[in-house]
């Protein structure tokens, strides 16, 4: 057992990785020397050398289309996009060039490649530095999509998304990666894209993923002060969907209350309200209500915290779903 | 009217709001041409043609057939029997040249016109057309013939060029001295892609990283209705100097000239000397693609003009006239087109068709739940309709 930050523990699964397979290459602005930006690849370079841990020149487009290059060559690289509003430049080459290479070839071309994106908000920045773009990923074909919330999952799921013969956007959530954990390197992992039940309970289920998490834990430790037992569950794979863990708890809470820092129009929380209502309709008590982002861009930073779902909005919306 | 080489004194009025200066796109000083448009050799300071008469032989053959190719399936896409052509008329000596230049161990990495590098990689025509016909995305086995996937969205090529080369500087096949280890790549794409965000950023990449790549461009003068000044105001080959290799100019309608001049820039790139960027100055005879209408955008005169160019014609014209090549070498050669064209033609009509379900299997390399019940959802209901045609033919009812 190791005591490790998130950034640490994400550290220690890259080195892992880099250990295991000599084909595991790193690329990113600001990776090698530095240790980016977070200091998550940090002595990674001095360590595994400039042609494993490379430094980019400052172009998103390339590190992802260079890295399509090496995958076919058979590499695997593990790209980082250095900030959430940074990947655009990089869309084209993973949703037209990453997604598609194997459908296109009929499987013959694989693409085990991991995009690493610290995201989300709440670390004071300015524009473009505190998005949540998982909805675009989630909804493009060929693509998984993950994200850890604490240090213990940081490490054994960065290790299995390289392990993964298929290309994974890999969310880090930015303002998790100081806080810190338990971590047991010879522990049995759960699989990469399994959720988990983080806290059982039996009144309302509430779904979170990546920096939500510890907000939703937070809000079901202060509605058991006033007799409510909220379930949270840890959805950490956002494509493919657990919905059998998901399933499981509707069914028996009969509400559902889904959270995520993105904007709520057609985000995780659309599909899975349409996913829980088809699966679990007669098992429903109220309608599966959302709390999320607002439909504007990423405000301001001095206004951040009211646009970002807190315990007080998790456990107003919670209030509604009982309501019924 | 007559015609020059230049774009600088094309006819055309430029259009509303476009700059009026337009520096000079062609400079015949600067193209390396080792055959004349009349099939007379040349020599040049730097670059020769090191092949035998056998080789200028099999270019002819690789040019004449893979021409033969293209007619065939742009015939085809007239018949209805492919959804769109890309028309290669007029580039095979730029693609065949270069094509010919390439070990085995090197790869490339494509445009959708590159049918006849295609051709000399030894992917099989057919592989074309059913992607055009609509029965797939491209499925010969890139790996294997070290051809890559046709790309679609211009000049994202470049960068998988550029990152597959990096992979081989890992794999320590650059600069061993071994000619039977050390690779290159080539990253094929046209004039137009040279204004995308990628190609420059791959610039940008292989020289940072030294990569072993070599960046053909086929300048064909036009992007479906631009014309390459629209792309550039310098020659394009020009442009290598600003990220920090060489760039040349090479008769894309020259086989001997292109071969000189990949054959030297790969060779550079084997040998650890990083990128090259080769223009081969051609045009494309044909339209866009079969969508497309040219005679709304560039005069006959010009089509007229590049005819007298053609890579083909001065082959065949330095043969006969060296008496390299007899007659039976020609006809030969048009019985073998002719029957590769009727080949071609039956076995695209008898492509067989993908079904919708097996395509839920390509997605992912371990197929994701939702997407195993979509595919067995789509399955089910798929065969609903199979059974009710059954059962109609069964009873002789009609629909």
């Amino acid at each position: 057992m190791t005591r490790l930050t998130m950034a640490k523990a994400l550290n220690a699964g890259l080195r892992r990785a880099l250990e295991a397979d000599p084909k595991v290459v790193l690329a990113g602005e600001d990776i090698g020397k530095l240790g980016g930006v977070f200091r998550v690849t940090e002595g990674l370079q001095k360590d595994f050398g400039e042609d494993r841990v490379i430094d980019s020149p400052l172009a998103e487009s390339a590190i992802v289309g260079t890295a399509v290059g090496m995958a076919m060559r058979g590499y695997r690289p593990v790209c980082e996009i250095q900030f959430d509003g940074f990947v655009y430049p990089a869309f084209d080459q993973i949703v037209s060039q990453v997604a598609k290479l194997r459908y296109r070839t009929r499987g013959a071309v694989a693409m085990p490649m991991v995009i690493r994106i610290p995201y989300g908000g709440g670390i004071g920045a300015v524009e473009h530095h505190s998005e949540s773009p998982e909805a675009y990923f989630a909804h493009t074909p060929g693509l998984k999509v993950v994200t850890c919330s604490n240090p213990v999952d940081a490490y054994w799921m960065m290790q299995q998304a390289i392990a993964s013969d298929d290309p994974v956007i890999f969310l880090e959530p930015k303002r998790r990666y100081h806080e810190k954990g338990e971590v047991d390197e010879s522990a049995t992992p759960v699989p990469l894209h399994q959720a988990a039940v983080v806290r059982p309970g039996r009144d309302v289920t509430v779904l979170a993923y990546g920096p939500m998490v510890k907000t939703c834990l937070d809000a079901a430790t202060a509605a058991a002060d006033e007799g409510r037992d909220l379930e949270v569950i840890d959805l950490r794979s956002l494509s493919p969907l657990d919905m059998a863990v998901v399933a499981e708890s509707a069914q028996r809470t009969g509400r559902v209350v889904v959270v995520h820092e993105a904007p709520l129009n057609l985000g995780l929380g659309a599909e899975l309200a349409a996913r829980v209502t088809e699966q679990c309709f007669y098992s429903l008590e109220a309608p599966v209500l959302r709390v999320g982002g607002f439909d504007t861009p990423y405000p301001p930073s001095k206004i951040e915290d009211g646009y970002l779902p807190d315990l007080d909005r998790v456990l107003d919306m919670v209030d509604r779903s009982l309501a019924y | 009217m007559l015609v020059s080489d230049g774009p600088d004194d094309r006819t055309q009025p430029p259009a509303t709001g476009v700059a009026p200066a337009v520096l000079p796109v062609r400079d015949d000083a600067e193209l390396v041409q080792l055959l004349t448009p009349e099939g007379e050799r040349r020599t040049h300071p730097d670059y020769a043609f090191a092949g035998s008469d056998e080789d200028v032989r099999g270019f002819y053959r690789d040019m004449l057939l893979s021409r033969r190719v293209d007619a065939e399936a742009t015939a085809l896409q007239r018949q209805g029997e492919l959804g769109i052509w890309a028309s290669s008329l007029g580039q095979e000596a730029a693609q065949v040249g270069s094509g010919r230049a390439l070990l085995t161990q090197d790869f490339v990495f494509p445009t959708y016109r590159e049918h006849g590098v295609a051709w000399t990689r030894g992917v099989d025509p057919l592989r074309l057309l059913a992607m055009f016909r609509g029965v797939d995305h491209g499925t010969w086995d890139a790996l294997e013939t070290r051809f890559g996937p046709y790309a679609i969205i211009i000049g994202a090529q470049a960068l998988h060029a550029t990152g597959y080369a990096m992979g081989i500087e890992r794999d320590g096949l650059v600069g061993t001295g071994d000619p039977a280890r050390d690779t290159a790549v080539v990253g094929y794409f046209g004039d137009g892609a040279t204004s995308q965000g990628d190609v420059n950023e791959a610039f940008i990449f292989a020289s940072s990283y030294n990569a072993p790549v070599v960046f053909f461009c086929q300048n064909n003068q036009w992007a479906i209705s631009e014309p390459s000044e629209r792309q550039s105001r310098i020659p394009l080959y020009k442009r290598a100097s600003g990220f920090g290799f060489p760039g040349v100019r090479v008769d894309g309608n020259d086989v001997l000239a292109v071969h000189a001049v990949t054959t030297a820039a790969l060779e550079r790139a084997r040998s650890g000397n990083g990128p090259t960027l080769i223009e081969a100055y051609t045009y494309r005879m044909g339209a866009h693609t079969t969508s497309d209408d040219p005679s709304k955008y560039r005069l006959a005169d010009e089509l007229e003009h590049w005819r007298l160019k053609d890579p083909i014609a001065r082959v065949r014209a330095y043969l006969e006239a060296g008496g390299l090549a007899d007659e039976a070498f020609f006809t030969g050669l048009e019985a073998e087109a002719d029957a590769l064209a009727t080949k071609l033609r039956a076995d695209c009509l008898a492509l067989p068709e993908p079904t919708l379900a097996e395509t839920f299997d390509w997605v992912y390399a371990e197929q994701t739940p939702y997407l195993q019940a979509q595919q067995a959802a789509y399955t089910e209901y798929a065969a609903t309709f199979e059974d009710e045609a059954t059962a109609l033919e069964g009873t002789g009812g009609a629909r």
